[in-house]
């Protein structure tokens, strides 16, 4: 199909203007991450005066650092329990037949509907009695129930993609289904699986809200929610500066993740196994 | 090495579809056999029971002598052939055909050796370290069977292992096959939908529709003396001519003239007392051109004037496709085999009648001329129950120039004619020379 001269132009348009949209938001944080804090509200897009004293301030003290440890620790273990979970359930929903599997299904869209909000004071309170307030368990516990629904999803959807007669190949070749899934499913299912993985890591990464409310201290309290307690050089200074310059490192991590396993994600896998 | 006993094996769906109905099969140590019919037939179904990839609902599979029902196919020592090849496209071919054993805990170098003798069995050598993503498909079809080979199983099970090629190659591997199972001398069993692959390569064809198994016996056997419409029109190719026939003073009163009938299938007919209205069968090669027939024979047979409307020649022979006055047979048979082989589709004319003629002729399209059809090989089917009333006749052949006992070419391809040796003998598998080179 031929593209006329006025398909590209319009279609390139569009991008251009997608890509400024999310583009621009980002550049300003970082704009704002090396500006001077005198000249924050010049309305100048590039900083007039360059300066590394917003990064060198958020590590001056040990509530940043800490913060990123917490925020890395939780997040990690929160997907990687959420991912080893969910590809057992989503394999199941992809391939088995069995009684309350559309009760599983409707379950997991629940917990992923359900408004996090109304949860925040009763796990509260639960958090509290059981001793879990303030410690990294009481964060990766409710990460792993929210991440869940969304890795059983998009976990499912790949598992359907992969031809179910790999899987007879694997039993006709003396697999027992436990080696069929480890040995074969598994290994095809690996971009899903890192797919599955970034998003997970990416909703724990980026969560305000139980950050905020499940800690009280430094103990577990993570990144998002530490930008919240940052404070100016003075009572009367914003500390524009330093959020922007934590804001840009909390994104660094994201952006190393997606571009690592890019590759992966796109690659299709499956070509070859079945004629194509 | 076991044979294979499927007794009364029956497969219910939980929506209770009946896909195989009470199939019974003995399969010999070492046999091969073919399993063919329309889409539908059940006859994936059956070889999934054998493979242990579906359970049974009724009935007992035992595999050399131990029931197999319950056994998990990992234990039954049986290795498949997918109709997709189904190779894991993470591992190179090697790691493909090793899969199996290294789950079996054999040995590294046991491993090795075996790989590498199949490897050098199916020209897959050079190509051992390369996935499957870079194979051309006949390749991919090779390590799918090499998959199989290496593990030296007990039977071997395909599910239409070649329908993925296109036919040139086809052709080259239904060849491979079948020397790769004299070879090895390992029971197969074989699903195709292709009666062309049914014909050549089977010790024995198993021939389902609907479920049911309708005729099991030597390709040879399917096509002499097929036991009803089905067999009849879904074996041969091209197809068995059908019409509808009336059955007056010891005559068939067809579409063609009154043909008289030999005392045999009088007899046989009158047995079965199954009315005047009949389903008269004629192979394509039944017919000849009048004028090309020796005189000894033509009393054997009936001339009768047609207008050929379309004239195919194939060097070897000619087929010549005609129409008669007045409707075609009718039976649900004939319409399974119209909507199987897409004539139900085109919206052919379903009384088209096809002549396989001697290359000799000198007929043309659109030209009235005399054929002659030889009487002797004629066949009769019930009109309610589809059975064959003429089974049992032995059809005599010996006289009409080589011609009835030979399989007729299936396409108009390059492969050898089958000649059949007789009722019991499987037929002679000849090496094609390089089909298609």
């Amino acid at each position: 199909m031929a593209t006329t001269t006025k398909q590209k132009v319009g279609w390139g348009s569009a991008n251009v203007l997608v890509v400024l949209v999310a583009v621009i938001p980002i550049l300003w944080i970082v704009s704002l991450s090396f500006k001077d804090p005198a000249s924050v509200n010049d309305g100048s897009f590039w900083p007039t005066k360059w300066t590394w004293d917003n990064y060198s301030g958020i590590f001056d003290t040990s509530e940043f650092t800490r913060a990123l440890i917490n925020s890395i620790g939780i997040a990690v273990i929160s997907t990687f329990i959420a991912v080893v979970f969910a590809s057992m359930a989503a394999y199941a929903i992809a391939r088995l037949d069995f009684p309350g599997k559309n009760v599983l299904i409707g379950m997991a869209l629940l917990i992923a509907m359900f408004p996090a909000i109304s949860l925040v004071t009763p796990l509260f309170n639960i958090e509290r009695n059981l001793g879990l307030f303030d410690t990294w368990a009481g964060l990766i516990i409710p990460y792993i129930t929210f991440g869940l629904p969304l890795a059983i999803y998009t976990l499912s959807a790949f598992f359907r993609e992969i031809p179910w007669e790999l899987e007879k190949a694997a039993k006709m070749d003396g697999a027992t289904p436990f080696q069929a899934f480890t040995k074969v499913i598994a290994p095809l299912a690996a971009p899903g699986m890192f797919t599955t993985a970034i998003l997970v890591f990416i909703l724990c990464w980026n969560d305000f809200l139980y950050a905020i409310s499940l800690t009280s201290t430094t103990r577990a309290r993570t990144v998002p929610a530490a930008i919240g307690f940052f404070s100016g050089s003075s009572q009367f200074t914003a500390p524009t500066g330093s959020i922007a310059a934590a804001s840009v490192i909390i994104t660094i991590p994201i952006i190393v993740f997606v571009l690592l396993f890019q590759r992966r994600i796109v690659a299709g896998l499956t070509s070859g196994a079945v004629k194509g | 090495m076991a044979d294979i006993v499927l007794d009364h094996v029956t497969k219910r769906y939980p929506d209770g579809a009946l896909a195989v109905d009470q199939i019974s099969l003995e399969i010999a140590d070492g046999e091969f056999v073919i399993l063919v019919g329309p889409s539908g037939c059940g006859k994936s179904t059956t070889l999934n029971m054998i493979a242990g990839l579906e359970d049974i609902s009724e009935g007992e599979l035992r595999i050399g002598g131990q029931v197999v029902n319950t056994m998990a196919p990992k234990d039954r020592d049986i290795a498949m052939v997918f109709q997709s090849y189904a190779l894991y496209p993470h591992m190179t071919v090697r790691q493909n055909m090793a899969f199996a054993l290294k789950l079996a805990k054999t040995p590294k170098d046991e491993i090795d050796a075996k790989v590498d003798e199949a490897a050098r069995v199916l020209d897959l050598t050079q190509h051992l370290d390369r996935k499957p993503a870079n194979l051309s498909g006949g390749q991919r079809q090779r390590v799918a069977m090499g998959r199989a080979i290496v593990r030296d199983p007990a039977a071997f099970l395909m599910d239409e292992p070649l329908s993925n090629l296109d036919a040139k190659l086809r052709v080259q591997m239904r060849t491979e096959v079948s020397r790769l199972q004299k070879r090895l001398g390992t029971t197969t069993v074989y699903v195709t939908h292709d009666q062309t692959e049914a014909m050549t390569l089977g010790d024995r064809v198993a021939v389902m529709r609907g479920g049911v198994l309708q005729q099991v016996g030597t390709p040879y056997d399917l096509y002499a003396h097929p036991l009803n419409l089905f067999v009849a029109g879904f074996i041969g190719s091209p197809a068995m001519n059908f019409m509808p026939a009336t059955l007056e003073e010891g005559k068939l009163r067809t579409k063609l003239g009154d043909i008289p009938l030999t005392d045999q299938m009088r007899r046989a007919i009158e047995e079965s007392d199954s009315g005047r209205e009949v389903i008269l069968g004629v192979r394509p090669e039944s017919f000849e051109d009048a004028a090309l027939v020796p005189s000894e024979n033509a009393a054997h047979g009936v001339t009768f004037p047609v207008t050929i409307d379309v004239v195919e020649s194939m060097g070897s022979d000619v087929f010549a496709y005609f129409e008669l006055e007045g409707g075609p047979a009718e039976s649900a048979e004939l319409e399974e085999l119209a909507r199987d082989s897409g004539r139900a589709d085109i919206g052919a004319d379903k009384d088209q009648i096809v002549a396989r003629l001697d290359a000799e002729t000198k007929i043309s399209e659109s030209e009235k001329t005399e054929l002659w059809v030889d009487t002797r090989n004629l066949h009769v089917f019930d009109i309610t129950t589809g059975e064959n009333l003429t089974h049992a006749i032995d059809l005599r052949t010996d006289e009409g120039g080589g011609n009835g006992a030979e399989f007729p070419q299936a396409t108009p391809s390059k492969e050898p004619a089958q000649a059949a040796q007789g009722a019991e003998a499987a037929p002679l598998r000849t090496v094609p020379p390089a089909a298609g080179g």
